[in-house]
């Protein structure tokens, strides 16, 4: 429901203005399979800059599909896949970017689950063993007990 | 009037709120059975209280009283009834009241069906119970009044968000909220026993039916959610790891965590402080959750700026709660003495790697979800973290998990051979292993997910009817038979709902790896391939609803000439919410959803459609259900039915 809530306030922003379109169109599509899957994959991986959480391969938002059209002509221009998606980050910041590059301040949200993981690893290893240490109810038998257990266990000869 | 006497219930139940929070729990301290008495009287009249304002306000929405500015935001006399009625949760005030309605739900239930537990934990409970009702109706009336009256009534509304006017998301927000507000009672139970100073197995039994009710509720609720969004948003998608959609899964998560430390509480009286921790957390994820979803901080810190009202009093509620809480959990979780010991390699040990990647998972969630924020606010960098990241970053704890699970579920208590117990699963993982295998063989130049979701889900199912198989012991034929029909329900739950989650899994992989997709320009008349099956464009017509315009396209869907399905997607416009939906047509099948969406039209006449074939999609929301299923029948186990208050495990049951 808020998902709803939310995507209605983008689209009764956008309703007034235009016929809607929705995400990518025929038309914007490359004739090159291979250079359009190429876009395509590139697409889900960049956020539309004024939608929710939304890559500009679903959106609808007209930015969505200027920005589409824009990484396909880079990609028909003969860029490779890192140089098309750099050249849009250079133009709209790094907020387009769906999945923040492991480096810089960044690299702690990437550290943080497998950081968690390993102190939380840790901190249940040490208490599991604390505990499994932890001396059994009841007292161990003697060493004399001990013979006499397995005296009276001894099968019969 | 009726409106009048809403609003004045809720004035009144917040009034009963402050007593049943404070009296009780004083009449506890001191021993006075006189005040812990009020509690359980006071519970429900608040239940009664505000049940009469959300009829009142029920009653506004279905006959359309204007003068009521809720009303006039969010309905509109030409609606069907059914989204009349849930229009009333269908907005940020209807929603809160829907949302303390249930808290009172929770809170009255407890005082009616807790009569056999001791009267000051009863009062305890009942009455951190009550504060949370406080904190909710004046965060209500002082933000978010729904009663609010306009000065001149409009002629008509201005319409439910269309979108919302859809049966799956008609229930989707109740189930969703209570799962959430059923967690309340996990935190209550936590806090009185923090309180009390005092934990045991006793303490377990009563806590995880409610984690199990919660659990289940957030489970339908997630997959209503999901469902809605794969067949009404146009693209097939059932899941965008968006804050809202996170903000739901962190509770699940936390709470699937929490019903499996609870057993060890129950069985072992062990991993106490743990499994109260994890009740605080999982209400406190709950609360996150609404403060995502309400303030819209993390969505946009513009939207905060809208609203810093309501967004600031949640995160009041937020501290005061969470912090509250666990400062009490830092001065007394050292008074919970663990009896049960195990050893290193044990079924409670699994349990304890089970909690640690569920929380891990819960807790990658959350930190991608809040990184834009704390990005911004510390770092002055604006980012974005999307699908990808939660891809790349949640899997491998789940995928973990998974591997672990079959072998965890079969470990014996306290102490266990892992070599023994790893021989027992061999032929399942060599089963799942040839399965992932000839799969793997099968597909040629696709991603290696999908035979890896075979493979996984194959050995969750298997484990899980292992398990099953195992608990009937040695023996006939008959006589195992024999044993598996009297086996504890609690049995029967955990398998089937382990069995549902390897179903998801399994899903979830073959929707991600297996999905064909087409998108092109087509005249009406056209026809053209999708995978195995020929799609026919016949027709496009103009359609009038009861409240919108529709284009609707009739497409004949055929394999090999005979036909398949006659699917007809629309593209909606509801004029008086000025807003344009598309309503795709999906061919249900049981290996395959056929999944069509007309765009629009195009400048030489034709039609824009995509179309689909969603490999296994009903397969993600039948594990849903079944996971759902396995919870209620752990509910039902005798246990909680017979001896619900009992603080010794009945001799009848085994001790698994």
């Amino acid at each position: 429901m808020t998902r709803a809530l939310i995507l209605s306030l983008l689209l009764a922003v956008a309703a007034p203005l235009a016929a809607p379109v929705f995400a990518v169109q025929p038309g914007e599509m490359l004739s090159d399979p291979a250079l359009e899957a190429r876009a395509r994959a590139l697409s889900k991986g960049l956020r539309c800059p004024v939608c929710q959480n939304e890559n500009i391969d679903d959106s609808d938002a007209p930015i969505a599909r200027d920005l589409r059209v824009l990484l396909r002509e880079r990609l028909t221009a003969g860029d490779s896949d890192a140089e098309a998606v750099a050249y849009i980050v250079d133009r709209y910041g790094e907020f387009v970017l769906l999945n923040p590059p492991a480096q810089g301040s960044t690299l702690l949200l990437w550290l943080a689950g497998p950081a968690m993981l390993l102190a939380g690893g840790g901190i249940a290893y040490a208490s599991l063993r604390a505990r499994s240490r932890a001396p059994e109810p009841g007292q161990p038998l003697t060493a004399a007990e001990q013979a006499r257990l397995a005296e009276l266990t001894k099968p019969d000869a | 009037m009726i409106v009048e006497l809403g609003h004045f219930c809720l004035i009144l139940s917040l009034a009963v709120a402050l007593v049943q929070s404070t009296l009780p729990l004083y009449g506890a301290q001191t021993r006075n059975p006189g005040l812990m008495a009020l509690a359980a009287p006071a519970a429900i009249a608040q239940l009664l209280l505000i049940g009469f304002a959300f009829a009142a306000l029920t009653y506004a929405f279905v006959v359309s009283d204007f003068s009521l500015k809720l009303v006039v935001e969010n309905s509109h006399t030409l609606k069907p009834m059914l989204y009349k009625v849930s229009g009333v949760w269908g907005n940020h005030e209807g929603s809160l009241l829907l949302w303390s309605l249930i808290l009172a739900i929770f809170g009255a239930s407890a005082a009616l069906f807790g009569q056999n537990l001791p009267p000051q934990l009863k009062a305890r409970v009942l009455a951190v119970q009550g504060m949370i009702g406080v904190a909710f109706l004046l965060f209500m009336l002082l933000t978010s009044n729904p009663f609010l009256r306009l000065e001149v009534p409009p002629l008509n509304g201005q319409d439910l968000n269309p979108l919302l006017q859809d049966p799956g998301l008609a229930f989707h927000p109740p189930f969703l909220y209570l799962g959430y507000v059923g967690l309340s009672m996990s935190f209550s139970f936590a806090i009185a026993a923090l309180i009390e100073g005092r934990v045991d197995a006793a303490w377990g039994r009563w806590v995880r039916p409610w984690t199990l009710v919660s659990w289940v509720f957030l489970t339908i609720g997630i997959a209503l959610g999901s469902w809605w969004a794969y067949y009404e948003l146009g693209w097939g998608g059932f899941w965008f790891w968006d804050p809202v959609e996170n903000a739901s899964f962190m509770p699940w998560l936390i709470a699937a965590a929490l019903l499996h430390s609870a057993i060890v509480v129950e069985k072992r009286e062990s991993l106490k402080a743990w499994t109260i921790l994890l009740a605080i957390l999982a209400f406190g994820f709950s609360l996150v959750g609404t403060f995502i979803v309400r303030s819209g901080v993390i969505t946009s810190v513009h939207a905060f700026a809208n609203d810093p009202e309501r967004g600031m009093f949640i995160l009041l509620i937020l501290g005061v709660f969470m912090g509250g809480a666990l400062t009490l959990f830092a001065a007394r979780a050292s008074a919970m003495e663990a009896k049960g010991v195990f050893a290193m390699v044990s079924r409670e040990s699994a349990l304890v790697a089970n909690n640690l990647l569920l929380a891990v998972a819960a807790f990658v969630i959350f930190v991608g979800t809040i990184w834009p924020l704390v990005a911004e606010l510390l770092l002055d960098r604006k980012l974005s973290v999307g699908e990808p990241f939660f891809n790349a970053a949640f899997s491998p704890f789940m995928t973990a998990l998974a591997i672990l699970l079959p072998i965890g579920s079969i470990l014996p208590w306290k102490r266990a051979q892992l070599g023994r117990t790893l021989r027992l699963v061999v032929p399942a993982l060599l089963l799942s292993a040839a399965l992932g295998a000839l799969v793997f063989a099968m597909q040629t130049g696709r991603s290696a997910l999908g035979p890896v979701g075979v493979a996984l889900g194959v050995w969750v199912v298997i484990g899980a009817l292992y398990d099953l198989a195992q608990r009937t012991g040695r023996g006939g034929l008959a006589d195992r038979l024999g044993r598996l029909a009297r086996l504890p329900r609690a049995d029967w739950g955990k398998a089937t709902a382990h069995t549902g989650l390897g179903i998801t899994i399994f899903a979830v992989c073959a929707m991600l790896s297996w999905k064909v997709e087409d998108i092109r320009v087509l005249q009406v008349g056209e026809s053209y391939a999708l995978g195995p099956y020929e799609v026919a464009l016949q027709a496009v017509d103009r359609v009038e609803g009861p409240n919108y315009l529709s284009t609707m396209a009739t497409m004949r869907v055929t394999r090999d000439g005979a036909e398949v399905a006659m699917l007809y997607p629309e593209k909606r416009v509801y004029p008086v919410a000025q807003m344009p939906t598309t309503e795709a047509a999906i061919d249900y099948g049981l290996l395959r959803d056929i999944y069509l969406v007309i765009g629009d039209p195009q400048d030489n006449g034709g039609w824009a459609v995509r179309s689909y074939i969603e490999p296994f999609a009903n397969w993600l929301w039948g594990g849903a259900i079944i996971m759902a299923l396995g919870g209620l029948l752990s509910l039902t186990d005798r246990r909680y039915r017979v001896a619900a208050g009992a603080r010794r495990v009945p001799q009848g049951v085994p001790a698994e």
